[in-house]
């Protein structure tokens, strides 16, 4: 094999591994503070991106035409609206069930995440087919050696890493990060301590929900094109990278997600039968990996969860 | 032995009121073909069921279902024969009841697993599927004899169902959730991108035949044409009653008993040394076996199987079909079945958002009303006694 391809295969697991990356963060954050996992998750993502979809199509009605000023326009409108959606789901959804079993949270996730596939699948114009996603990065390459780099990809995966690097700072080092750690670490201290209890946890689900919307809008990006059920697909893989990874450690998420990356690429590339195989090959990884490891590569502390 | 003082048992009637009044309603709701009167139809269907609870009618009812539930089962079996004798040469009324009665034995299967053993499985619409597939492949291409097929299918759902089991045991809650869902996905992708099963499109499956009784012939009794669905309603039915016969006697085994109290509290369970691993296994292998039973009569009453008829979705519905009934209770999974089933068929414009309307009623029981239209009961081990 020549470096072109080889280095061709190792960028798209990259642009994958990111992926799978904001979700999973996405998961591990709201593990962190509720010890809950939303099912939801991946079809919030999915709404992201229909989301800037439709403000894309939106803006060029009206007769805006500046790619860069769509394309911040697309990403400000669909992480200000998941933003938002994500603290709905809180508030209405997810925390009045705190004392109800933990199947209930379940369930009623999953059947959320159902209502959002199936509103967009339904409600949004001729939402059952996929929809064509604009490219709105540069499109051109950059030849080194035999190696093509896209510039799109690039600016992905810059920005990918400019946000999950950012997030770090955010949880490391403000105020807010701090409150968010010590909800995650201990609830009822962190009450005695002065920390609003509710309002950390909407903000977590509004970070998180807004890191689906990126990821949804790269996921456009990157394949130009988006359906009303790829949220599902990136919601398994996601919570399944966020478990390998260990859940409620962001560095768990960031390696499952790349690590599961990495496993479908070279499945996809090492394995004899054909490409349309590729997403029964995620699955049968995710179906092992539990197999093998439910509690994660990185231990939890405590796995009485699993 | 002297005789122990009973207090007296509840009157069977209003059970029987009960029975009647329902199976007057279905049929009259399975008759009605406008739109308008559908909707006329369920509203009053609805507006009664309000008016007799704000009136205390249902409580009678309840005793009397819960004290003398096998007379009244056999009302209840007497009533789907009236209502399948009603409709004899309707195809389409009748396809829809088999296709209810089935359902309902696929729900009894999941409710095993997800109402007593409290091992989550939502992919309960793909093992349906293998049970199918398995009939299609079956009736294609071998000579063996359908009941046997039947039984094949169940045996494949099971044993397919087995390969989760390693994840499924060593995990709990969500993971157990996702390794469910992740087969769920699977089996469909795969299904959708396997040539040999007939790939997107599907395959044909054969229609039944016993002892050279072709079950999709027209026959006649005495002069009367009786549509071929009559055929499977008769085997559906049976197959109904057994399940629910099973799942009735298991619940008040002592089988049921561990299944209980693994559900509740598994370490509380494994410290009176019931072994968590084998009920576990049991529930989920005899659950999934049930689940595919039904796939397997329901792929030869359909004719057809393929991938978009087995997805996550669907497997979401018979869960749906659980919750709304109320988790545990085999009378609650029918009654849900029938209206899950027979809703979206008769309101047509419901027909196309019918995900979408049972995901937003299941986030509302579960928001008000948890334990479902029917609650599980407490077992009542001694008739007229308190429970």
């Amino acid at each position: 094999m020549d470096v072109g391809l080889l280095s061709q295969y190792i960028m798209n697991g990259l642009m994958l591994g990111m992926m799978y990356t904001l979700v999973a963060v996405g998961f591990t954050l709201f593990f962190g503070v509720l010890d809950i996992i939303k099912f939801s998750h991946g079809d919030v993502l999915t709404v992201g991106a229909f989301t800037g979809l439709a403000t894309y199509i939106g803006l060029r009605s009206v007769g805006v035409s500046s790619t860069p000023l769509l394309l911040l326009a697309v990403l400000v409108v669909a992480i200000l609206a998941m933003a938002a959606l994500g603290m709905l789901i809180a508030r209405y959804l997810v925390l009045p069930l705190r004392s109800a079993p933990a199947l209930n949270t379940l369930l009623i996730t999953l059947m959320l995440g159902t209502v959002l596939r199936e509103m967009v699948r339904l409600f949004y114009p001729q939402g059952a087919n996929p929809k064509p996603f604009p490219a709105l990065l540069p499109t051109d390459s950059i030849n080194l050696g035999q190696f093509n780099l896209r510039l799109d990809n690039a600016i992905m995966l810059a920005a990918g890493v400019t946000i999950i690097v950012g997030l770090r700072l955010l949880l490391n080092r403000t105020k807010l990060g701090l409150a968010i750690r010590a909800v995650a670490q201990d609830e009822e201290t962190a009450r005695t301590m002065g920390i609003n209890f509710t309002a950390i946890v909407l903000i977590t689900f509004a970070i998180g929900s807004a890191l689906a919307a990126i990821g949804g809008v790269m996921n456009g990006l990157y394949y130009n094109e988006i359906n009303f059920g790829m949220g599902l697909l990136l919601g398994v893989i996601g919570f399944s990278a966020a478990i390998i990874g260990g859940l409620g450690s962001i560095y768990g998420a960031i390696l499952g997600g790349f690590l599961f990356a990495a496993l479908q690429t070279i499945g996809a590339v090492a394995l004899p039968f054909a490409s349309a195989y590729k997403d029964v090959f995620a699955f049968t990884v995710v179906i092992a990996l539990m197999a093998w490891r439910p509690t994660g590569l990185i231990q939890e502390k405590i796995s009485e969860r699993v | 032995m002297p005789e122990v003082k009973q207090e007296p048992q509840a009157p069977l009637l209003p059970g029987v009121v009960a029975v009647a009044l329902s199976t007057a309603y279905l049929i009259a709701l399975l008759a009605v073909e406008k739109q308008p009167l559908v909707i006329g139809l369920l509203a009053f269907g609805i507006v009664a069921v309000l008016v007799a609870h704000y009136m205390d009618w249902l409580d009678p009812v309840g005793r009397s279902f819960a004290e003398r539930e096998g007379v009244l089962s056999a009302y209840a079996v007497l009533a789907a024969c009236v209502v399948a004798a009603f409709f004899h040469d309707n195809h389409f009324v009748l396809l829809l009841f088999v296709t209810v009665l089935l359902y309902a034995v696929a729900t009894l299967g999941l409710n095993i697993e997800f109402g007593y053993a409290g091992v989550l499985n939502f992919a309960g619409a793909s093992f349906f599927g293998i049970g199918a597939y398995t009939s299609a492949v079956l009736n294609t291409y071998t000579a063996v004899p359908h009941l046997l097929v039947l039984l094949i299918g169940g045996t494949l759902a099971a044993l397919i169902g087995s390969l989760l089991l390693l994840p499924v045991l060593r995990t709990r809650g969500h993971y157990a959730a996702l390794v469910t869902i992740a087969f769920a996905l699977l089996l469909k992708t795969f299904l959708e991108v396997n040539d040999v099963l007939g790939g997107p499109q599907g395959m044909q499956v054969k229609g039944m035949s016993i002892l050279g009784w072709s079950f999709n012939d027209n026959f006649e009794i005495g002069k009367i044409e009786m549509s071929f669905y009559l055929n499977y309603f008769v085997i559906s039915m049976l197959l109904l009653c057994g399940t629910f016969v099973l799942v009735r006697r298991l619940e008040r085994s002592w089988i049921g008993l561990d299944l209980d109290a693994i559900r509740l509290d598994e370490t509380a369970a494994s410290c009176f040394g019931l072994d968590i691993a084998r009920w576990k296994i049991t529930a989920f292998v005899l659950g999934n076996f049930v689940i595919g039973l039904a796939g397997a009569l329901f792929g030869m009453v359909g004719g057809f199987v393929a991938p978009n008829n087995y997805t996550f979705a669907d497997s979401l519905i018979m869960v749906s079909i659980l919750l709304l009934g109320g988790i545990g209770n085999p009378w609650g999974v029918v009654v849900a079945t029938f209206i899950v089933v027979v809703l979206p068929e008769k309101l047509q414009t419901i027909q196309e958002y019918r995900f979408l309307l049972y995901a937003l009623i299941v986030i509302v029981v579960l928001l008000f009303r948890p334990e479902g239209l029917l609650p599980r009961p407490v077992r009542r081990y001694f008739p007229g006694g308190r429970a």
